[in-house]
């Protein structure tokens, strides 16, 4: 059989293919061509033929029959051979496939070669792709090549070490007597990989950390010596000694000067001398200057040393180079937390890198731009945001319109200016805002009172202008199905308040619920806003003839909403003014963001991801008809949403209590009352864990003897869990002249509503009294 | 740590490909393409840095990357390397290459890929940076590459008679603008 072609006559005949479907045809030829020589088991060419296959590989052609192959090129003497083959199980290899661990002993023997290459070919391989297994066998042999003093080995063992390290954790131990006198080499690539040893042993361990720390001194002479030494042909790159290596020690310095006093102490000189002694005209010196500003934020060092820094990335920001500016950019970020009114001085600069043209520049000053607003700022700030927002790439619309709420949220100036602003970003980024804001918004308008009538006019007059993004509209809907009265009368203050006509408003929303732009949860908001119109317009019956027509409709959540409302009419036409009623302000839960808490029946989940939160105008629906059988229940209510609950403004007067009020503490209740006994339950929330009621019982005598042996037992239902803490005393005085106190834990996962059964044993003059009592008057807002 | 190192033209042909990190072959190639698509779009004015793709994983990696003639050089690196520094690692390695190759071009790395190979090994292992000092590296490559020659010689010696010796193709004229020049 003739000769297999060599390498290059292989690449020459692939490169003359026109189409993919030649070059797919010479390669199977080929292929095939190799797989026989394979089998015919040829010393001589088999180096070329895996050359062959790798190259083939790389073009993205299966290559899997030249593994076992490989591992014999390992295993022959040539150094031609060993070298292919080492490629080629580093390419094609894996410790996925079983075949690697054949390849331990050839390893082995190569570790121990006489010559260095081979013995460097095997550390390479090791390294780059070894097993745990591999690695466990091979540590020993490693390590004896990390006390070598022929330099060209130890840097490769080093790194092959930390190789080790990373796949068997354990071993770290083995290699910390080798590290000893790692510094002191001449030689900079030892130098550079015994550095990144040291630092991958330091960051993997406490330990290891502390060990190496007397390093300091050692690590701070190198440097000294790299910065001092003057022009050094062979490290040279660019007129500086030794970059890379320069920052390696910097990188090293940092870990392990973190939290230790003594170690920053010992580095603050030299960080100085570099930071202003290099030069800052090509890219090596922006690299290590740049290494040495995050050492010097990182490690505990004094203010001075702190304000030269930012002032290096200040200077940075200004820089023509691109580059520059981006790595300037992204350390501000890291350090804004930390240095927050320093970075703040460099605040119109960040504004201004929004303006540049290159994306990643511009993403990384929004979002230090959105770090760096604060009350005083907000206003500027937000200005130049909302222009970014109006002219960025889409990928940016959703982040910043988040940040944008976020922002609004925090430090708005005033409730005009929130609303505002707000709207600014429904009509500019309206369809790539998150679902969850459109909740957040509403709660938002409801609780500034004195801005509805503004707030529905801007709506209006959006909605007339543009029905397609999604948020804006749905917004817009629940406020004018709330407010429509408002809009109608023409009350507005802030603003001209224009004519609008109740037909208008109804040929708006309508409008809204036939237009193919709408998703069915917008269709879902008009045609409750419709329904609720039917309470603040006069012409009902217009209103009712929709929600006829909309009782067939194919789309089930509007049917079932549509024969809901039609019912309301027909049999219910009682309860609809109540029903409908305007909404109470709804409360504000503890934190509202996109990392909430989201409760759905007690369980919670992280719900960021989840944002099928359907719109709080819908529980009023739905409860409409669940109500009329929850008149007097306790049903569990399903709490879907961040905000509270809104409980429907409904019939009924005992549940009217359910909307509870505002304020977060929970009115003091009296339990009991009988024989000169009384006890008083007063509430707190336990703030880590909403579900845990914290009850303090006090207990009061107003006969004339004290109560002695005052026991007080509690049972509850079987959802709740109680823990009873001790109490003060057991001995209730006379006379209301003093209190015991105990405190009660109640959980309430299910958050249903507390009941509780007590037992109190107690000894008044001689005798002793034991009652049993049921405490079912607690107040809503304890158990919800 | 460096996940993986890219060399593609500027119609997305790979010239060298290493991953430092297991990918199967589909997904090799998958981030080729992805990497080059995100890569080409660039302005040759705008930073040198892109955040990664999302196939080559998570938001810790970055694409670093310098484009000289024809070719693009990429090394994607998560958070624990100098982003300033690979650039001038990126340098090293294509002054480098030009030590080794007299006056690269791309052609010189599509017919000697595995030599590409070597010289890499020297300069990084394991997705670490191993070797710095172009000097060094030129030294070793070529002690290997004797070493190589001089088993090659030795096998001719002893096969004279058996086989062809095929002539050294000679290398082509490389026209000016398949010259490796920094940009």
């Amino acid at each position: 059989m003739p000769a297999p072609i060599r390498l290059r006559e292989l690449i020459r005949t692939i490169r003359t293919a026109r189409t993919q479907a030649e070059e797919r045809e010479m390669i199977q030829k080929e292929c095939a061509a190799i797989r026989s020589s394979f089998r015919e088991e040829d010393n001589t060419y088999r180096c070329r033929n895996v050359a062959k296959l790798l190259y083939m590989h790389m073009l993205g052609y299966p290559a899997h029959f030249g593994q076992l192959e490989c591992l014999k090129l390992i295993a022959s003497q040539k150094f031609t051979d060993k070298r292919i083959g080492y490629l080629g199980a580093m390419l094609l290899l894996d410790e996925r496939q079983d075949v690697h661990l054949l390849m331990t002993n050839c390893i082995k023997n190569d570790l121990n070669h006489s010559t260095q290459y081979v013995q460097g070919l095997a550390l390479c391989t090791l390294g780059c792709m070894g097993s745990s297994e591999m690695c466990r066998d091979l540590a020993g042999e490693v390590e004896k090549l990390l006390k070598t003093s022929n330099s060209y080995l130890r840097k490769k063992a080093a790194l092959c070490a930390v190789h080790v390290i990373r796949k068997v954790p354990e071993l770290m131990e083995m290699f910390l007597p080798a590290t000893k006198n790692l510094l002191s080499e001449k030689n900079h690539g030892v130098l550079h990989t015994s550095v990144v040893l040291l630092t991958e042993m330091c960051e993997r361990s406490p330990d290891m950390l502390a060990h190496f720390r007397k390093l300091v001194p050692q690590l701070v002479r190198i440097l000294k010596n790299l910065i001092m030494s003057g022009y050094s042909p062979e490290h040279d790159v660019s007129g500086i000694s030794d970059p890379f290596l320069q920052v390696r020690i910097l990188r090293l310095l940092r870990i392990l000067g973190k939290s230790d006093d003594d170690s920053s102490e010992a580095m603050n000189d030299i960080l100085a001398q570099v930071a202003t002694n290099t030069e800052t005209s090509k890219n090596v010196g922006n690299a290590i200057l740049y290494e040495t500003v995050l050492t010097i934020m990182d490690i505990k060092s004094e203010s001075g040393l702190r304000v030269l820094a930012i002032n290096i990335l200040g200077r940075f920001l200004l820089n023509n180079d691109k580059n520059i500016r981006y790595v300037a950019l992204t350390s501000l970020l890291k350090t804004v937390q930390t240095d927050h009114n320093a970075v703040q001085r460099h605040r119109s600069t960040i504004v201004d890198c929004l303006k540049d043209l290159d994306v990643s520049i511009k993403r990384r000053a929004m979002e230090l731009s959105f770090a760096l607003v604060n009350g005083n700022n907000i206003r500027g700030m937000m200005k130049e945001l909302l222009y970014f927002l109006d002219s960025c790439d889409p990928e940016f619309k959703a982040d910043c319109a988040s940040g944008v709420f976020l922002a609004a949220e925090k430090y708005a100036p005033s409730k005009r200016w929130h609303i505002d602003t707000i709207m600014r970003v429904l009509t500019t980024a309206g369809s790539y805002v998150r679902d969850d804001s459109v909740p957040n918004l509403i709660q938002l308008i409801t609780n500034s009172v004195e801005m509805h009538a503004y707030t529905v006019q801007r709506l209006y007059k959006a909605l007339l202008d543009d029905i397609s993004q999604q948020p804006l509209v749905q917004v817009a809907s629940w406020c004018i199905g709330e407010y429509g009265d408002l809009l109608v009368s023409g009350q507005c203050e802030e603003e001209e308040p224009i004519q609008v006509t109740e037909d208008e408003v109804l040929d708006v929303l309508e409008g809204l619920l036939v237009s193919n732009l709408s998703a069915a949860v917008t269709r879902g908001y008009s045609l409750t806003a419709i329904m609720k119109l039917s309470t603040r317009f006069s012409g009902v019956n217009r209103i009712k003839k929709v929600v006829s027509i909309y009782g067939s409709s194919i789309d089930v959540e509007l049917q079932q909403r549509a024969v809901e409302y039609n019912a309301l009419f027909k049999k219910y036409d009682h309860m609809r003014p109540a029903l409908l009623e305007r909404m109470p302000i709804m409360e504000k839960s503890a934190s509202n963001g996109p990392t909430e808490i989201v409760q759905t029946n007690g369980e919670t989940e992280p719900s960021v991801v989840d944002s099928k939160h359907p719109p709080p105008v819908s529980q009023p629906a739905n409860q409409a008809n669940d109500l009329l059988d929850l008149l007097g229940g306790n049903d569990v209510v399903p709490v879907i949403q961040t905000t509270v609950p809104t409980k429907p403004a409904s019939a009924g007067g005992e549940l009217l209590d359910l909307l509870g009020d505002l304020s977060l503490t929970i009115p003091p209740m009296t339990a009991y009352n009988k024989n000169g006994l009384k006890i008083d339950f007063t509430f707190e929330r336990a703030n880590p864990n909403p579900n845990v009621a914290v009850i303090t019982i006090h207990a009061s005598n107003s006969t004339e003897a004290d109560m002695t042996d005052f026991v007080f037992q509690a049972a509850v239902p079987k959802t709740f869990q109680l823990q009873l803490l001790s109490p003060s005393s057991n001995v209730v005085p006379a006379l209301n002249q003093g209190t015991v106190t105990q405190v009660i834990r109640v959980l309430n996962p299910q958050k249903q509503q507390l009941r509780m059964r007590i037992k109190l044993t107690y000894t008044l003059k001689g005798s002793p009294v034991q009652d049993l009592a049921e405490v079912n008057n607690f107040p809503p807002q304890s158990w919800q | 740590m460096i996940k993986a190192i890219l060399i593609f033209n500027n119609h997305g042909k790979p010239r060298l490909i290493r991953f430092y990190q297991y990918f199967t072959e589909d997904m090799q190639q998958q981030i080729i393409r992805e990497t080059f698509h995100l890569v080409s779009k660039r302005d040759d004015n705008v930073c040198n840095f892109l955040e990664g793709g999302s196939l080559i994983g998570g938001s810790d990696y970055k694409l670093i990357y310098r484009h000289y003639a024809t070719l693009y050089f990429v090394f994607c690196v998560d958070s624990s390397e100098s982003e300033l520094g690979i650039l001038d690692l990126i340098q090293v390695f294509v002054e480098t290459l030009d030590k080794c190759f007299e006056n690269v071009c791309e052609l010189d790395l599509i017919f000697h890929m595995d030599k590409v190979h070597y010289i890499l090994q020297e300069v990084v292992m394991g997705g670490m940076v191993l070797e710095t000092n172009m000097n060094e590296i030129v030294a070793q490559v070529e002690v290997q590459n004797r070493l190589e020659k001089s088993e090659v010689l030795n096998c001719l010696f002893c096969h004279v008679n058996s086989s062809p010796i095929n002539r050294e193709a000679t290398k082509p004229a490389v026209p000016d603008q398949h010259r490796l020049r920094p940009l």
